[in-house]
């Protein structure tokens, strides 16, 4: 098989035509929009949390293959699980859940949803923080 | 075989205003392979490909005569400071310009394009106006928006219509009395568009409105005489037009040249420096501050030959028969979707393929030693106006053929099948 075609093999492509966890979720507990500006990639994520595990996320985004799809098979692996575990994903797990070649320039295709994740749980966490009245600044 | 034949028959046509086949022999980079391919270089509008004259008068420069100009007194900084000057000789006689106080070399169009829009606003008062068109590249927006923040000036925006031509009422309607700065692309780097430049500078200079060009996706593609379309400025850049990177070009008339501030001061752009006050250089130095791009001017001046030598009104033929070939081709794939006019556009042509976005488009045709270009093309406002995220485009210049056009048919079908579409 050429290279090109394992990249965009079956399993990106089934992701990219029927994302999962594709949508919107009104009242989730954290939304937030990412924008890849040098391919135009979106990633809108909501996520609905609660005592600290994941309970629903929902993506809604516009853009190339690898950066959809892997938007699609990290909603599936996040849902259901404690924000503790998810704050520990690193670009290698992204890279071999995608588990194809990618160039430097198709990576930051591929780890917006996960960039998109971190900045959503970062922003959950400092409005948690702030409506507890707790002065303790835990820092990001 | 009979493939083979049709090829042939295609690259034959397709050479008849000169022998693109020795013009490819000039360029080095086009013997390269990408992923064990030939290169097949469709990429122009971005950057162009540089033949051997450029580099080797670059490296000439480096490995004869290294030195700073207008500075020693001695031969190298001599030989130096007579070769960038004559860059600026060629490429005032290359646009129509009065002589080479005319002609400030910069970094590129963009760097151009601030100057204007920080000298030519000082003088303005609040609530005047400046009008651009909605299909500008964002290096003529954002200098100008920012500029007017500054200031209290308003933008304003000429419409583009359903065939990405700029609408001839909105020109009218947008450029008035109160108008001072008209700034306009000559040719769009995304539509492709080629703009009526003459008509609108006509209509600025009515209002008393100074007249910008960005001319740096027309000049390398077409002869842009400065007189003939009347502007006050032009502004473009030389890695497009087969000089190197690193030196761009503002053109303004000498007597509004004259009456405008520096926008770079230091070095080079003084005549008599006090511990109170500085007397300015002549033109065009008084623009150009600092030790200079001086291998790269030097050139900007050999790629100015090397077009010469062929001539512009023979490249703009050859481009318009790449570019009607591309489009007929493109056309006859289901499910392309061609962007700006039908006919009379530059050699540039954007579209998508339904539902595959434009960067799976590129990275496909990469495997297939295929370079274009994906993306908003620095052009945001417009992606947002024709509804699309990005777009594939391709573009041509000299050195293409209708052989390599083939190749890029042939990268996207292979892009449908891939995706299934």
């Amino acid at each position: 098989m050429e290279d090109i075609e394992m990249m965009y093999q079956e399993n990106i492509l089934e992701h990219y035509k029927a994302p999962h966890n594709h949508g919107r979720i009104e009242n989730a507990s954290v939304h937030h929009h990412e924008y890849n500006p040098l391919c135009g990639d979106e990633i809108d994520l909501y996520i609905v949390i609660e005592n600290n595990i994941i309970k629903d996320v929902k993506f809604y985004g516009r853009g190339c293959a690898i950066s959809q799809s892997s938007a699609s098979m990290l909603t599936d692996r996040i849902n259901g699980k404690k924000l503790g575990e998810i704050k520990k994903i690193t670009k290698e797990e992204i890279l071999e859940m995608i588990g194809i070649p990618l160039s430097a320039v198709r990576l930051k295709c591929a780890l917006l949803s996960l960039d998109t994740l971190k900045n959503s749980i970062k922003i959950y966490e400092g409005y948690v923080n702030n409506h507890n009245k707790n002065s303790k600044n835990d820092g990001d | 075989m009979f493939q083979t034949k049709t090829l042939a028959k295609n690259f034959v046509s397709a050479t008849k205003f000169f022998d693109v086949e020795s013009i490819r022999k000039d360029f080095p980079i086009l013997q390269r392979k990408v992923h064990n391919k030939p290169l097949v270089y469709l990429d122009n509008a971005a950057t162009s490909q540089k033949p051997k004259q450029v580099i080797d008068a670059i490296v000439n420069y480096y490995n004869s005569y290294n030195a700073n100009i207008h500075r020693g007194i001695h031969k190298l900084s001599e030989e130096a400071t007579l070769e960038y000057e004559k860059a600026h000789e060629k490429v005032a006689e290359f646009i129509g310009a009065d002589g080479m106080e005319e002609i400030i070399f910069t970094k590129n169009t963009t760097e151009s394009l601030n100057l204007l829009a920080y000298s030519l606003t000082l003088s303005l008062k609040k609530g005047d106006e400046i009008v651009l068109t909605e299909m500008e590249h964002h290096s003529n927006i954002v200098p100008w928006q920012q500029l007017a923040k500054q200031r209290g000036l308003a933008v304003k925006y000429i419409k583009i219509n359903e065939e990405g031509e700029l609408d001839a009422k909105s020109i009218s309607e947008s450029i008035t009395q109160k108008t001072k700065i008209v700034s306009a692309t000559h040719a769009s780097n995304v539509l492709g568009t080629i703009n009526p430049i003459q008509e609108i500078s006509k209509i600025a200079r009515e209002n008393n409105a100074l007249m910008v060009v960005d001319g740096a996706q027309s000049v390398p593609h077409m002869k842009v005489d400065v007189k003939s379309i009347g502007c006050d400025f032009l502004a473009f850049s030389g890695h497009k037009m087969l000089g190197p990177t690193g030196i761009g070009v503002l053109y303004g008339r000498k007597e509004l040249l004259e009456k405008m501030n520096p926008f770079l001061y230091g070095g080079d752009m003084i005549r008599e420096v006090k511990f109170d006050g500085t007397t300015f250089n002549h033109l065009p130095w008084k623009f150009e501050a600092g030790t200079p791009n001086i291998a790269a001017g030097i050139g900007l001046g050999a790629a100015v030959d090397y077009l010469n030598k062929i001539g512009m009104g023979k490249i703009r033929m050859q481009d318009k028969e790449l570019t009607e070939y591309a489009m007929k081709k493109l056309n006859e794939i289901g499910g392309v979707i061609i962007y700006g006019p039908k006919e009379e556009r530059g050699a540039v042509v954007s579209f998508n393929i339904d539902n595959v976005h434009p960067h799976d488009v590129s990275e496909i045709l990469d495997s297939e030693g295929i370079a274009i270009r994906a993306g908003h093309h620095c052009c945001m406002p417009l992606m947002k106006l024709l509804d699309v995220q990005g777009t594939a485009r391709t573009s041509f210049y000299l050195y293409n053929t209708k052989e390599e056009i083939d190749k890029l048919i042939e990268g996207i079908k292979k892009v449908k099948k891939v995706f299934g579409v």
